[in-house]
């Protein structure tokens, strides 16, 4: 493979190993559709462990050309954990303070590694949900506008392009033109916006799905599910050509499959992802149609982690 | 007078009780407030419970207490209490 060769090579700063995640085939998860190819790309491989990395850092770098990034600013956001981390990893790498507001129930081990990064944590209303941590840095950084740069990922195009040209473009790569379907769950909406697009533009037609979660109050961390969210401005329906609705409950036993069955020890919106994909993958081969569909793994499970039972005090 | 308690409503669930962010309902345990809740509320139970109990994601406090580390929906209610359901949480991908 290519791609082992690429991350093999020396690199000058942790920041450059973003991207290029291996595509994993899901033989034992892929057996209830066997005439169907299923496969996860590997996006804690990157180097803050989620796909987040690739929006942080395009956006960080992008806004440092432009000039709205500067050395004497704060970049701030608000971030349910795996955005916080990439930008904590990379503002220590490009030399940028960090601040992030996140409702006060994210796991724990996020908010540690943030903090492991210098990163300064300011904590919004768990009721609120992600909408209410939107809301409070808009306050924040409307009442001094200069002293912040505000990359705001529900708004900046350069979330999808990230995976426009990283992510969309690194499937082709690994599989061609065997790819009939690419499913992604929708958070922000950068991985399904952009990765779509490319994809869209391939020569020959490949489908792509949304996955949110069926109810609104749900436990697929990172997922959105929007008619009952603030859509986030880079969402445009248009770009997808389906939506697929996981219950918390199926994306958890998938994530807990997945370790079990493939070595694949994910967070729950993976598992949502994977048990999309497989029903999709049930579907075509139910049809006699066959095909080849890829999926993405966001994170670890490890980020996941609740702490153990004597430690019953616990703030989230 | 059957103990009274006030429960908060996270945003996801406020759909279901007209936008409200506290409400009271009546109860001597965690369960039967549930129950009375969604006698005002309908829909609301089957997005906190399933069969086995209170859903994987979903958390409710007694004051500042998990009811998991209490006695879960058997947890006893003096009235005036304040339980808080608390989602597991949501965020961007």
């Amino acid at each position: 493979m290519r791609s082992a060769l690429v991350r093999s090579r020396k690199l000058g700063s942790v920041a450059e190993a973003v991207g290029n995640t291996p595509l994993v085939r899901l033989h034992h998860v892929g057996r209830d559709a066997p005439s169907v190819e299923i496969y996860a790309k590997l996006e804690f491989c990157n180097p803050g462990g989620s796909v987040k990395d690739r929006a942080a850092l395009r956006m960080m770098t992008e806004a440092f050309k432009s000039g709205q990034l500067t050395s004497d600013k704060i970049l701030i956001d608000s971030t349910s954990g795996n955005t916080g981390v990439a930008y904590s990893i990379f503002g220590a790498a490009l030399g940028v303070r960090v601040q992030l507001v996140m409702p006060s129930n994210v796991s724990k081990p996020r908010k540690d590694i943030a903090a492991a990064f210098g990163t300064e944590i300011l904590f919004s209303d768990p009721m609120e949900g992600s909408d209410g941590a939107i809301r409070r840095v808009r306050e924040i950084v409307a009442a001094d506008p200069d002293r912040y740069f505000y990359p705001d990922q529900y708004s900046n195009p350069n979330n999808p392009l990230a995976h426009y040209h990283g992510t969309g473009k690194e499937i082709l790569d690994a599989v061609g033109d065997r790819i009939t379907h690419f499913v992604a769950g929708l958070g922000t909406s950068g991985t399904i916006m952009g990765t779509s697009r490319r994809l869209h533009e391939h020569t020959h037609p490949i489908r792509c799905i949304a996955v949110e979660p069926t109810e609104a109050l749900h436990g697929l961390e990172g997922l959105k599910h929007l008619p009952s969210s603030l859509v986030p401005a880079i969402h445009d329906a248009r770009a997808y050509d389906e939506t697929f609705r996981v219950s918390t409950e199926d994306g958890w036993d998938m994530a807990d499959r997945l370790a079990q069955d493939e070595a694949l020890h994910v967070g729950h919106s993976s598992g949502a992802n994977v048990f999309a994909a497989l029903e999709i993958a049930k579907r075509l081969h139910a049809e006699g149609r066959g095909g080849c569909v890829v999926t993405i793994l966001c994170d670890r499970g490890d980020r996941y982690f609740l702490p153990m039972k004597w430690e019953k005090r616990y703030t989230w | 007078m059957e103990a009274s308690s006030t429960v908060r409503i996270p945003t996801p669930l406020r759909t279901l009780t007209a936008g409200n962010d506290e409400v009271k309902a009546a109860g001597a345990t965690v369960a039967a407030v549930i129950d009375d809740l969604e006698k005002n509320y309908p829909g609301i139970k089957d997005r906190l419970l399933d069969e086995k109990g209170v859903r994987r994601f979903v958390n409710i406090y007694v004051g500042e207490e998990d009811i998991r580390f209490l006695e879960g929906l058997k947890t006893e209610l003096k009235g005036g209490e304040q339980i808080t359901i608390v989602p597991a949480i949501a965020g961007g991908c």
